[in-house]
């Protein structure tokens, strides 16, 4: 029997902002212990919550740019449960009445034939809730230390539909909504600082059964690719019990990354019962059809609108456009850079390929990098002028990356610009055959691999300098004659 | 009516000695007893009172203040470790 | 002339010629003298007493404070062994205004354990007395805030009120005390029993001493979010002796059977005083009346069984060391919380559980709208309810112990407010006589003399959201009518 998995994801997002969302409090990530907290974050008695208005504008704004039905009404609740990163014993969330209801998100998925197709992962909500504490239990042997610097700090909760199908597509849900909620400038979603945490809901069924099957839950990822590995661990678990006559046990599992399975967190305590209930501290909000549409018209373009365009209107592959889009200030250099006069397929190469590997290297976020669009352009019109080679314009682009120069200017100061002198070219040509007899003779032999040992070796000569089309041309000719 | 004191006081966090359980057993359920009454009480189509007040959109600023609370809650916190407070070992238990 | 004797009123002008230290010292002493019997005060130092050189408009005379309304640095433990020993580290909103306004934070009052009582027996610390008759309750759970009035031992004091803890002790000690509209008067600080239906208001032994700590105490706070934005009217204005034309209602569900006849009979006759000065009197009806008090220990119990969970020996108060998380929770909750605060934890996370939830809680909830809505008819006939505000007066320590059902029906006039957010004020308005014995021992009272003692008797009245002006004005009237306030308990 075929067994097909059923996945939802539940992700949690820091929303960006100053102070915290019950309290004045500052979301600032790694200060001393407990240093940011007051009466209210630290569930003090007798002191009450009053709702940053920031954190519910930006829960409002992600809703709509994941096409939420955003509530006319909403409040909070209280869900209620004993923890020691919960200094109330209760953490105030929406539960009746959140602020987004049903929206969707559209990931880009490879089809059984390896097309790229576009597929709907369906939203159930995205609702406003506060963060926890964090526990310290490591080199303590005998407990545990509590920071509430974390604890009321605004998340949203988005829960996905179980839409998902495969580890793959979970990847690439997390990789979109990453891309939008970044791109309207909501959240971080660094996982690294826990300002996107995930949680997966993972079922396996009978291919063609509509039932779901008994799903566990999997905490403890701490990066997407985590996200997509313990999802196919889950997938083969449960598969393979579920074929071996044996049953799924409902419950929360964590993964281990090193040993590269989940493992159950064998709580038994009492089934979760939360008492939900409407927040009696907190009034209940309205908001009016003009307060939400003011929020929609500050909305950029979302990546998946660019993305098109960028097919569309700049001739871009799917899968370049896809890229460029992840990042906002990534598809917003490569716009400038376009705009400055560079083609887009050259520019999108250049930034893919070659730019966004030095700021890897080095680290950097692109807008801090040296190199400004408009110069990325500089050289790109270099190259497509044959000024200078792609191996030089890559040289040069180190260089630029380093110095913050143009292009032109490190091309002139070094003089790299490309030989195209035929006359030169032809006694580089000469000295190269002279000097590799057996790359001539295994050449005129049928092997064609020894024409890039000559090529080579004529750049060598030229340093580099040469325009490599004249001296493939040039060579065939003396080779052959 | 019986009052499922148990479940409810693990639920609670209370540990109750086995006479508080009857004594307390007993009062609960004559007071859920009593409460059945409100059965007799048409609520259909009556909408449920959260707030009395018909307050609506309560909202702060987003600006940061600091507070010395936090150093003040530790000199009295009932265990303390340096900027922490400390709670005994968290058992997961089967 | 013992200055413990003044009205606030009388004190502030008295301080405002000659400094507060005199009133300071003369109530340090009578305290001193009178707490070892009344125990009203949790915690009183004289040594200690701060004074506000503030220049306000108390000119730093004593007012004191009930346990659960936190003062910076001071310990607040709301009678409980689970907060002994935890000090708030910041001021309630109302601490900051009466501190600008120049009060001498005077004492902290003894209260039912949590706020959850109507006698003040389920302090963790001792019951408070009643000053008239010491082996009766004062109630509760403002208890001791109304017993230390009574007796002289402050000039007037905070309580809170979450279904009558303001007004019933007021009325069993024979003092004035307001709860003000649901929102008039910042919670935050106070800490919370039923969150929808807490509010700190003043209990005095006048009408125009309520009045005055009413406006300092009143206003929007930006920290409290369900805290009314509405205009606070100077109160003292309302003082006019004056009630021509006011329409008073009477509701017919107020008096009924097991209400105690001297108590039917002083509100009824405040009813004749009232049509005497001019006002008009009708019956109005309050249907739900009778499911107030189920509606009351679902709803608010609720609210408070969340409220107590914060309570669990992590941050602060008690912790009863144990061997892991878990086991530290239930030692601590069993050990720290009394039998009223575990019977109501209970029934409050009974009500919220799952499956139990919308027969019990989203049932209260609606039934709550109803006795609103009870209020608002009954508004739109009259301006002011007069009630009885117990349908007894004080009872024996002890008495009602060993039923908790009977004790929560005693608060059946009280509650109502609470659901409906409404202000609501007791003033005494009689006494009744019984067999008892009278003195403290101390002074020239000789004790435990047989024979009677008087028991004071409280009327209610309430008003529309936000109109404690109307209350004012017709306790007031009442009050300067018949002159009930001179009489003192004999200690």
């Amino acid at each position: 029997m075929q067994y097909e998995p059923v996945i939802g994801l539940e992700v949690h997002v820091q929303l960006k902002t100053k102070s915290k969302l019950f309290c004045a409090c500052s979301t600032e990530f790694g200060a001393g212990g407990n240093k940011h907290t007051c009466p209210v974050c630290l569930g003090w008695p007798g002191s009450l919550p009053v709702v940053n208005e920031a954190a519910l504008k930006l829960a409002i704004r992600a809703g709509l740019a994941l096409s939420c039905q955003v509530a006319e009404r909403l409040q909070f609740d209280r869900k209620n449960y004993f923890y020691p990163d919960l200094p109330k014993a209760y953490q105030i969330s929406q539960y009746a009445m959140p602020v987004n209801g049903k929206g969707e998100l559209l990931i880009e998925t490879k089809g059984s034939d390896g097309t790229v197709v576009e597929k709907k992962i369906g939203i159930t909500r995205a609702h406003l809730e506060e963060d926890a504490g964090k526990l310290l239990h490591e080199g303590i042997p005998d407990g545990s230390l509590v920071d509430y610097n974390r604890g009321g700090i605004p998340l949203l909760e988005i829960v996905s539909e179980p839409d998902i199908r495969s580890p793959q597509e979970a990847y690439e849900y997390l990789t979109a909504l990453k891309a939008v909620l970044q791109c309207i400038e909501v959240s971080d979603c660094d996982m690294e600082k826990g300002s996107l945490r995930c949680d997966a809901n993972v079922s396996v069924r009978p291919t063609g059964q509509e039932k779901f099957g008994t799903k566990a839950e999997i905490k403890n990822l701490n990066s997407f690719k985590m996200v997509a590995k313990a999802i196919q661990y889950e997938i083969d678990r449960q598969t393979e019990l579920v074929a071996g006559g044996e049953k799924v046990v409902q419950e929360t599992r964590l993964w281990n990354d090193a040993k590269g399975v989940t493992f159950s967190m064998r709580s038994k305590e009492e089934a979760h019962d939360y008492r939900y209930f409407p927040e009696p501290d907190l009034v209940p909000f309205t908001l009016s059809k003009e307060t939400v549409a003011a929020i929609r018209k500050t909305l950029p373009e979302l990546p998946r609108a660019r993305a098109k365009r960028f097919i569309r209107d700049l001739g871009l592959t799917e899968y370049d456009a896809c890229v460029l889009v992840q990042e906002k200030r990534t598809a917003e250099f490569f716009e400038a850079c376009v705009a400055a006069g560079a083609g887009a397929r050259a520019a999108s190469k250049w930034i893919l390929n070659e730019l966004l590997a030095i700021l890897n290297e080095k680290n950097i976020a692109i807008e801090d990098c040296l190199v400004k669009p408009d110069a990325l352009a500089g050289l790109i019109r270099l190259v497509e002028g044959q000024t200078i080679n792609n191996t030089t314009a890559k040289a040069v682009l180190l260089d630029m990356a380093a110095t913050g120069k143009a292009a032109e200017a490190i091309v002139k100061e070094k003089s790299l610009a490309q030989v195209a002198d035929a006359g030169l070219i032809e006694r580089a040509v000469d000295k190269a055959l002279a000097a590799n007899p057996a790359s001539v003779a295994d050449f005129k032999a049928g092997k064609q691999k020894a024409l890039g040992a000559l090529v080579g070796a004529v750049m060598k000569e030229t340093q580099d300098k040469a325009n490599p089309k004249t001296v493939n041309e040039i060579l065939l000719k003396k080779l052959s004659s | 009516m019986e009052f499922q004191i148990d479940k409810v006081a693990e639920l609670a966090r209370l540990n109750l000695k086995p006479e508080e359980k009857t004594r307390l057993g007993k009062d609960l359920g004559a007071i859920l007893d009593y409460a059945q009454k409100l059965n007799t009480l048409d609520t259909a189509n009556v909408a449920p009172t959260s707030h009395v007040l018909n307050l609506e959109n309560v909202f702060r600023a987003d600006e940061v203040k600091t507070s010395n609370a936090a150093e003040k809650a530790l000199e009295h916190a009932p265990h303390r470790d340096g900027d922490f407070f400390k709670v005994p070992k968290i058992v997961q238990r089967d | 002339m013992d200055l413990t004797q003044l009205t606030l009123k009388e004190a502030i002008d008295l301080a405002k010629k000659d400094g507060a230290q005199p009133l300071l010292d003369a109530f340090s002493k009578r305290a001193q003298a009178l707490n070892p019997k009344i125990n009203a005060f949790l915690r009183f130092d004289p040594a200690k007493v701060e004074k506000n050189t503030e220049p306000g408009s108390l000119h730093g005379v004593p007012v004191s404070i009930k346990d659960n309304i936190c003062i910076d640095g001071r310990e607040v433990t709301c009678a409980s062994r689970i907060l002994a020993g935890h000090v708030a580290p910041y001021n309630a909103t109302v601490i900051e205004k009466l501190k600008k306004a120049g009060a001498a934070l005077f004492g902290q009052c003894n209260m039912d354990e949590f706020a959850f009582g109507s006698s003040c027996e389920t302090s963790a610390f001792g019951p408070c007395k009643n000053p008239w008759d010491l082996t009766r309750v004062p109630g509760g759970s403002s208890g001791g805030s109304a017993a230390a009035v009574a007796a002289d031992m402050t000039l007037a004091a905070l309580g809170s009120d979450t279904g009558g803890s303001i007004r019933q002790p007021a009325a069993l000690c024979g003092v004035v005390g307001l709860k003000p509209t649901y929102g008039r008067v910042s919670r935050y600080g106070l800490i919370a029993f039923g969150s929808s239906f807490d509010q700190i208001g003043p209990l005095t032994k006048t009408v125009e001493d309520a009045a005055i700590l009413t406006n300092i105490i009143s206003g929007h706070d930006p920290k409290d979010s369900t805290s009314a934005s509405q205009n606070v009217p100077d109160f003292t204005q309302a003082l006019q002796r004056d009630v021509e034309g006011l329409r008073i209602g009477l509701p017919k569900e107020y008096f009924i059977e097991g209400i105690d006849p001297e108590v039917e009979k002083s509100v009824r006759q405040a009813a004749e005083v009232y049509r005497k000065l001019g006002a008009t009197i009708k019956t109005v009806s309050l249907p739900h009346t009778e499911h107030s008090v189920a509606v009351y220990y679902i709803v608010a119990v609720a609210e408070a069984s969340s409220n107590l969970g914060r309570f669990d020996g992590v941050e602060y108060g008690l912790r009863v060391p144990a061997k892991d998380l878990r086991e530290m929770y239930f030692e601590t909750r069993d050990q720290g919380f009394g039998q009223e605060a575990k019977r109501r934890i209970l029934l409050g996370t009974f009500v919220l559980s799952a499956g139990y939830y919308e027969a019990y809680y989203l049932k209260g909830q609606k039934v709550r709208t109803l006795i609103r809505q009870d209020f608002e008819k009954a508004f739109r006939e009259v301006d002011v309810i007069l009630s009885p505000t117990s349908p007894t007066p004080a009872f024996k320590i002890g008495e009602k112990t060993a039923d908790p059902l009977a004790m929560y029906l005693s608060d059946i006039f009280t509650i109502p407010a609470n659901h409906a957010g409404i202000p609501a004020m007791s003033v005494p308005c009689g006494f009744k006589t019984v067999p008892g014995t009278m003195g403290t021992g101390s002074g020239t009272c000789p004790a435990g003399v047989p024979g009677t003692v008087e028991l004071p008797i409280g009327m209610q009245l309430m008003a529309r959201p936000f109109d404690e002006a109307s209350l004012f004005r017709a306790g007031y009237a009442f009050e300067q009518e018949v002159g009930i306030y001179k009489k003192k308990p004999k200690l």
